[in-house]
């Protein structure tokens, strides 16, 4: 795997209009010579900038389509947020019948997944040894997000894998255990994001091979949806329930957990402000937090097709007509150990100004320095998204101040 | 060495913005590579002070140092001032109207909580005339 990136520029289509870089929640992208540049070490993976640019130049990376067929036992692990993407759909087994005609061995849902890690944040909830509130790892951004800006909060979080890598997993043991060889299995997450995209292939540096590649959700539907006009009446094949179905929108795996003191919310600005409150101690009443990035949650990915209110919709009326009832570890005879991570992500140090405290103070005192000379008015021209932004890149590269409004003014 | 010295003014008639001084102060001191832990005792000590400010002063200033391994806050207000901070230092007393109290706030924990979460902690207070805090945080 090359360097991780999650979005790339097409520079032809950049006109380097400052959209981007004004809703960017982690101050990552700069314009420099009139091009969006994504500072890759601040990057949350979030999409924002995707769903942002007008241009369509800003690209999400994820595995091709026909990295498939190099395995000989093709297992797929469609997200919930799938199930959403289609008109008049009654029974998500269209789409499993859909993915096997797409040339799958094997279909996986990580709704299933996720009702497997309902289960196990149930057994850790009540055994109280967990820091109040809680807050869900299941949206990477949102774990990338504490790590690179809320350490104080890193210990809340939910220290269990995400649903599709507990998919994944699981998907291998099984096929394992059906005495298929390894080197024959790819196992392909069906991603509605690219900070999922993001998540696996890290994961996938620095760990056992579980995910083969990760898939764009539209770049399937396309796909998907000629095969599955053609299939008439579907097996039931589909062991997903009403319960991990809800996890694609915002407030489903809380509202899974059956806890009452919990709060769930969806969309950048929503969860800054969370985060913000949270590290405040304002919230150390709640015992539970999801936080979902994109707007309404899965849904609101930037690799839906379906507008993220109108999928919400449709999977809701699915949900209503599964009867079938959440999975358990016991079903499945997992236990905690299956689901707890190895190793607790490292918080990241890319805001720190440097290493060194000292140095890190002069380099501070440098910043306010400039600040008092800039006119604070974050107008962007400089390619920083704000006054203090451009101040901090100017201390720590060395470079001259370059303020359209101070050139104004001499 | 120096220290940083930051200022804010505390706006007495907007809820919603108290809490921006300690936010700048928090961002300013993981910059700074001081520990999480820190950080939060920090910001959960500066947030105290900052509402109590809004709440009981109409607002007020304030002022924080930097230091390589702790951190002075002084808030400042002009406010009526506290007839017997003994009392006052007690959880769970409070002055706050009904009206502050139905917003969630006036629990009477500011004063505690801000001497929970920071290492020393002084008082000066003048009936009629204001209230400064001082609050040092040990990295």
């Amino acid at each position: 795997m090359p360097t991780l990136k999650t979005v790339v520029l097409d520079s032809e289509k950049c006109i380097g209009c400052i959209t981007c870089m004004r809703r960017c929640p982690t101050e990552a992208i700069r314009i420099e010579n009139g091009k969006a540049k994504i500072l890759y070490d601040k990057c949350i993976n979030c999409g924002e900038c995707v769903r942002s640019c007008k241009g369509g130049a800003k690209r999400p990376v994820y595995d091709s389509f026909d990295l498939v067929s190099s395995y000989a036992y093709k297992i797929a692990l469609p997200s919930p947020s799938l199930f959403g993407q289609f008109n008049n759909l009654d029974d998500p087994n269209y789409v499993i019948e859909g993915l096997l005609a797409l040339g799958f061995d094997e279909v996986f849902e990580v709704g299933l997944a996720a009702e497997l890690v309902t289960d196990c944040t149930k057994k850790l909830m009540q055994k109280k040894n967990l820091p109040r509130p809680v807050i869900s790892t299941a949206c990477p951004a949102v774990a990338e997000l504490i790590l690179l800006k809320f350490h104080e909060l890193a210990d809340h979080m939910l220290n269990v894998y995400a649903p599709a890598k507990i998919a994944a997993k699981l998907a291998k043991k099984q096929a394992l255990e059906k005495g298929i060889p390894a080197d024959d299995i790819g196992i392909f997450f069906i991603s509605p994001c690219p900070a999922k995209v993001y998540s696996l292939h890290k994961e996938e540096v620095a760990n056992e091979k579980y995910i083969s590649g990760v898939l764009s959700q539209s770049d399937v539907y396309f796909r998907l949806v000629d095969k599955m006009n053609k299939i008439k009446n579907p097996r039931k094949l589909g062991k997903c329930g009403y319960s991990g179905l809800g996890w694609g929108s915002s407030g489903g795996e809380s509202n899974s957990l059956g806890l009452g003191n919990y709060i769930h919310c969806s969309g950048v600005r929503n969860v800054l402000g969370v985060l913000t409150e949270m590290s405040d101690g304002k919230l150390d009443g709640a015992d539970f937090v999801e936080l979902n990035m994109c707007p309404g949650g899965c849904v609101g990915g930037v690799l839906n097709v379906e507008n993220p209110f109108i999928a919400r919709n449709h999977m809701r009326q699915l949900a209503e007509k599964l009867k079938i009832p959440p999975a358990t570890m016991q079903d499945y005879g997992l236990d905690e150990s299956f689901f707890i991570w190895d190793k607790a992500p490292e918080p990241s140090t890319s805001f720190q100004l440097d290493t060194d405290r000292f140095a890190a103070m002069q380099k501070l005192m440098l910043v306010e320095e400039y600040l008092k000379k800039l006119p604070g008015i974050d107008c962007g021209a400089c390619g920083a998204p704000t006054c203090r932004t451009h101040a901090e890149d100017v201390v720590t590269s060395g470079k001259p101040l370059d303020c359209v409004k101070l050139r104004e003014i001499k | 060495m120096e220290c940083i010295r930051l200022a804010y003014d505390v706006d007495g008639e907007n809820f919603s913005s108290a809490g921006n001084a300690s936010e700048s102060v928090k961002r300013t001191l993981k910059q700074l590579g001081v520990s999480p832990a820190s950080v939060r005792r920090v910001a959960i000590a500066m947030y105290e002070g900052e509402i109590n400010m809004v709440i009981h002063a109409h607002g007020g200033r304030a002022e924080v140092e930097i230091y390589p391994d702790y951190i002075d806050i002084y808030l400042k207000d002009h406010g009526p001032g506290i007839a017997d901070i003994d009392l006052a230092m007690k959880a769970g007393w409070s002055t706050a109207s009904e009206n502050i109290r139905s917003l969630g706030f006036g629990a009477g924990m500011g004063l505690p909580n801000m001497k929970n979460y920071s290492d020393e902690m002084k008082v000066d207070s003048t009936v009629g005339v204001g209230t400064t805090v001082f609050l040092r945080v040990r990295f």
